[in-house]
């Protein structure tokens, strides 16, 4: 009896690891969310970035500073404002490093975007035309706001496709 | 008269009903003759230039909601795309007060540095509807 319990064993142990060495472990940390005020407000101008890629301590900031928010006025009524608030918290990411004793505001300067991306992927991407900026995640991730960033609705744009080195 | 129209907005921002663009010109000149007893109504023109002008700073309207208002329109810092904001393309709008204030708020202090003005609001209102 202990062989085949082994033997099991071993091959989960293998799958396991076949699923850490594919990368899909990363985008299971964004699992889709539902709040209807989250998604229409954030979402308005952006694609409503998950809770979980920021701290509390980095949303409480953000949403302290909506007035003057990456250079343009986000205001949102009190109820609103608190409602969205809490469900930012309840659902942020934990055990956060900050960087420089202050709470991260941007998505992309964290550790866990970086080598996400920055380690994949070469600097001019982010300029093309049809990408703009780190910020625009639908220009790859087609059904981000959706909250879905799986490796299925992953296109890279036209003219790069993997292996990432491609044209470097 | 006043007493009725606020209460009609009121509802709307309650969910009960929609409002209507014309409902809005008429709550726009009302709050006009109280900035300006010599309010004399609202211009197409005016609004229309005022809509491209980005007023001595970095933004217009057009920046975002397209030259051309019945077109889509991408927002200039992220990208995103956005419905037309003409009335004739777009039925949902200028029929919520709750988001007509809101995005006036935010907008007219990302263009203007400023909140607007009812007689600007209504200038740029009635050339909105204008465009077919």
């Amino acid at each position: 009896m202990i062989l085949p319990l082994s033997r099991h064993h071993a091959t989960s142990l293998g799958a396991i690891l076949v699923l850490v060495a594919s990368g899909g472990v990363a985008d299971e940390r964004i699992r889709p969310l539902n709040h209807p005020a989250w998604q229409q407000e954030c979402g308005a101008c952006h694609v409503a970035y998950p809770p979980q890629l920021l701290s509390a301590p980095s949303w409480r900031a953000i949403m302290n500073g909506l007035d003057q928010h990456f250079g343009t006025d986000a205001r949102l009524d009190p109820h609103a404002h608190a409602d969205i608030l809490r469900f930012l918290v309840q659902n942020a990411g934990r055990g956060k490093t900050p960087v420089r004793g202050q709470p991260p505001l941007r998505i992309t300067e964290t550790r866990w975007f970086i080598h996400e991306h920055s380690e994949e992927l070469p600097a001019w991407i982010w300029k093309r035309s049809d990408v703009k900026s780190p910020a625009n995640c639908t220009a790859c991730h087609t059904a981000a706001d959706r909250g879905d960033y799986s490796e299925r609705t992953l296109r890279l744009p036209k003219g790069f496709s993997k292996p990432y080195h491609a044209e470097d | 008269m006043r007493l009725i129209l606020a209460a009609t907005l009121l509802a709307t921002a309650a969910g009960v009903r929609a409002e209507t663009p014309a409902d809005f010109l008429t709550l726009f000149a009302t709050q006009a003759k109280q900035e300006n007893p010599a309010f004399s109504g609202f211009s197409a023109d005016q609004g229309q230039r005022w809509y491209a002008s980005t007023h001595g700073r970095e933004w217009s309207c057009a920046s975002c909601h397209a030259r051309n208002p019945a077109a889509r329109g991408e927002r200039a810092d992220t990208g995103k795309s956005m419905a037309p904001l003409a009335p004739a393309a777009n039925p949902e709008r200028f029929t919520r007060l709750d988001k007509v204030e809101k995005w006036f708020k935010r907008n007219c202090n990302d263009v203007l540095g400023r909140p607007c003005t009812a007689q600007e609001k209504g200038d740029v209102l009635t050339y909105l509807l204008t465009v077919r």
